[in-house]
């Protein structure tokens, strides 16, 4: 996929010229499917919600009443018949972005997205692409009540077919779910639902970037170990990189942006400059992303490293009542403390 | 126990205790109402053996016949295929054979067929290549064919998860101003299923140019329809959607074509949706690893046995003097003309490519894929010298 920049209509979608303020993360998302909606016809927004209302987060606010009903389309309660009815209308030329509003409604519609958004192209040798991104605002940190806050990126990679996408940044939001509507291929967009109202200087007015699906991008540089993290993790490991200088430990923050594909080179290339590496999610431990990275480093890194890899994810419970949740979620001193017990010593 | 007792015994209300006022009335509730009749009828519709039939155009009665004496020869030739391990398994329609083609051929070529697992058959009659129908059941791939090629969406294996997949098409096509129905089959298990409620609301609520074929044959592998449903018939849930329901006849493959080309027509308009259940007999055992005598008495089957789609409708003909000694030999002559064929392409060994197995996972192979390719390729090499 290449890069490209877009601008005449998010310039229109702006309202104003010239001027830039600073957007959300859920603007940018909104823009983003503003922008595909106006170059390509048959990209078609669907979800509980998605219409009159906006969404529960504002994300397709404005949609419906810019492009018609027919094109945002607000269906009825049911997750298993949204992306079901997608499928179909996948197979009859059109690009469907559906939305699953909270992480743990999307398990209704698991076995569509599993038995036939996932393997169509394979089960028809390629006649049948699915060209369908299925948003789901994931992860805590919002005081929501339960099945409200999961982290359910494991089930989606452990799925062939599915590509697997989570932005941290307001930039990557836009041009990650740009990229996410071209694609050929079934896209689950994980949306950092903490980061909806975080800011940018990245304007809705001023042209952007769709960004390639499958590359990481280092968003710090450091020498000393690397923090391996995706979506709302990734604030949370530059906030803990910041307060590692002053132990004099100098980190590296590798933000994965796709977990599917997964970029080995980026990653493992700043492990072999590093030579130690702790991997940081919100998801369980015990079979979550955070195994297959580590697994994967080792593999690849093994005579580079210093010390073994170490996670830092949620703990390996149902995701916990709000009250309760600052202790489940992988904050700041739980990663410093994990880049502590990296052997700094044996190493230097 | 006395504890609880008595405690029921403390929150009695005291004697006299009237209520001092009476709730405001809530605002009058209307419930939608709709100038179809949407209940089906008490009865399976039947054609056959009725005045009826004299409406019926003779040539699509004819057709009719040499595709179900086609129908019931694929049956009888994809069993035996599966005793001779060509197929890995075989889910026969004999006994449903009328609601299959009879189905299938109420579609015009633009529309679209949305099968089950077993509806090889409606494929077949809907013009697919039937060895390319059988792929699925002799395991060399999924999907043997183009979709778009035949309008034919993919034998769906997970029960009723093809119906929402109608239902988003025939929207699709709606949008895009094209007069396209979609027909999705499904059998009385599939009904039980989540799909297939949300397929259908989904469809009502967009009223969207789809129908949907229940066959009904009576069992869901071994459980029997009383124990899938408390309906009075399967026909009936169209009602709770807001769609009309139809009962007929499934062997009866005139009954069967009529609805079909009613719920299609209307389908094409603009009407919306309709649910078909079409009650009828599966003769053989669910697959051919199953065992039906311990589910069913035999006296059950010889009753259905007489009430065959073909017996019924070659009855009709005869006595109708549609039909005689040379036309039936015709139809059997070029169903064992397909038979052969069948049976001499399927005994070929398919040729297959076990790179394959990673060219089609997504549209740009990931570099994971690549590397797993790489490592077959290998192992293939290593195996092609030894």
């Amino acid at each position: 996929m290449t890069t490209a920049t877009t601008g005449p209509a998010a310039a229109k979608a702006g309202g104003g010229a010239g001027k830039a303020k600073p957007a959300t993360m859920a603007q940018a998302l909104q823009r983003a499917m503003r922008d595909a909606m106006a170059e390509d016809p048959t990209v078609h927004v669907m979800g509980e919600d998605v219409g009159t209302l906006g969404g529960v987060f504002r994300v397709t606010d404005g949609l419906a009443k810019e492009f018609g009903e027919d094109r945002c389309t607000d269906t009825p309660l049911a997750e298993a018949g949204i992306l079901g009815a997608a499928v179909g209308m996948a197979m009859y030329g059109l690009r469907p972005v559906v939305e699953m509003q909270f992480d743990a409604f999307a398990y209704p519609a698991f076995e569509q997205l599993i038995s036939h958004v996932a393997r169509m192209r394979n089960r028809t040798r390629g006649a049948m692409p699915m060209p369908i991104v299925i948003r789901v605002p994931y992860g805590g940190g919002i005081g929501g009540v339960e099945h409200h806050s999961d982290s359910s990126e494991a089930y989606y990679t452990a799925t062939p077919g599915l590509h697997v996408v989570t932005p941290a940044t307001v930039e990557d939001a836009y041009g990650l779910l740009r990229a996410a509507i071209a694609s050929d291929d079934p896209v689950v967009f994980l949306e950092p639902k903490r980061l909806y109202w975080s800011k940018s200087d990245w304007s809705p007015e001023a042209p952007a970037a769709v960004e390639p699906i499958g590359k990481a991008v280092v968003r710090r540089r450091g020498t000393g170990a690397t923090l391996i993290t995706y979506g709302p993790s990734v604030p949370v490991c530059l906030e803990a990189a910041e307060a590692a200088q002053a132990e004099g430990w100098d980190l590296e923050v590798v933000d994965l942006r796709s977990l599917v594909p997964f970029d080995d080179e980026t990653v493992c290339a700043s492990v072999r400059r590093t030579g130690r590496a702790v991997v940081v999610h919100e998801s369980t431990g015990f079979g979550g992303p955070g195994a297959e990275i580590a697994a994967r480093v080792t593999e690849r890194c093994f005579h580079h490293l210093e010390a073994p890899v170490l996670r830092v994810a949620g703990f390996d419970i149902p995701y916990p009542p709000p009250m309760l949740e600052r202790h489940h979620l992988p904050g700041v001193d739980r990663v410093l403390d994990a880049v502590a017990r990296l052997q700094w010593e044996a190493g230097s | 126990m006395d504890s609880l007792q008595q405690r029921s015994s403390t929150v009695q209300e005291p004697p006299g205790a009237v209520p001092t006022y009476r709730p405001t009335p809530p605002p009058a509730w209307q419930p939608r109402t709709d100038p179809t009749p949407l209940l089906p009828d008490t009865e399976p519709l039947r054609v056959l053996g009725t005045d009826a039939v004299a409406d019926a155009d003779p040539a699509l009665l004819l057709r009719l016949y040499a595709e179900l004496i086609r129908g019931r020869r694929y049956n009888t030739q994809a069993t035996a295929l599966t005793k001779q391990g060509r197929l890995a398994v075989y889910p026969s329609t004999h006994g449903q054979e009328a609601c299959e083609i009879a189905a299938a051929l109420a579609l015009e070529e633009r529309d679209w067929l949305f099968p089950s697992y077993r509806d090889t058959l409606a494929a077949v009659a809907r013009g697919l290549d039937p060895v390319q129908a059988l792929t699925l059941l002799r395991g060399d791939w999924h999907t043997g064919y183009d979709p778009h090629e035949y309008r034919i969406a993919p034998l769906c294996t997970p029960l009723a998860t093809q119906l929402p997949h109608a239902v988003g098409l025939a929207h699709a096509a709606r949008l895009k101003g094209d007069d396209v129905v979609a027909l999705a089959m499904v059998g009385d298990g599939g009904t039980s299923e989540g799909d297939f409620h949300e397929a259908l609301n989904f469809a009502a609520v967009w009223q969207a140019p789809v129908v949907f074929l229940v066959q009904n044959n009576g069992f869901a592998i071994s459980v029997p329809l009383a124990k899938q449903t408390a309906a009075p018939s399967l026909a009936h849930k169209a009602v709770g959607y807001g769609m009309p329901g139809r009962l007929v006849d499934g062997n009866d493959a005139i009954a069967v074509h009529q609805v079909l080309t009613e719920a299609v027509a209307r389908a094409r308009r603009g009407g919306g949706p309709t649910l078909v259940e079409a009650v009828t007999y599966r003769i053989d055992a669910h697959t051919n690893a199953d065992d039906a005598t311990r589910y069913r008495a035999a006296g059950e089957v010889e009753t259905w046995r007489a009430h065959d789609p073909i017996l019924i409708l070659e009855r009709e003909l005869t006595e109708r003097g549609l039909l005689d000694e040379d036309g039936r030999r015709a139809a059997a002559e070029a169903a064992e003309t397909m038979a052969a064929e069948l049976r001499e392409r399927m005994n070929a060994d398919p040729v297959l490519d076990p790179m394959d197995l990673f060219s089609h996972v997504y549209a740009e192979q990931t570099t994971q894929l690549r590397e797993q390719a790489a490592q077959l390729r290998a192992e293939l090499e290593a195996e092609g010298e030894a």
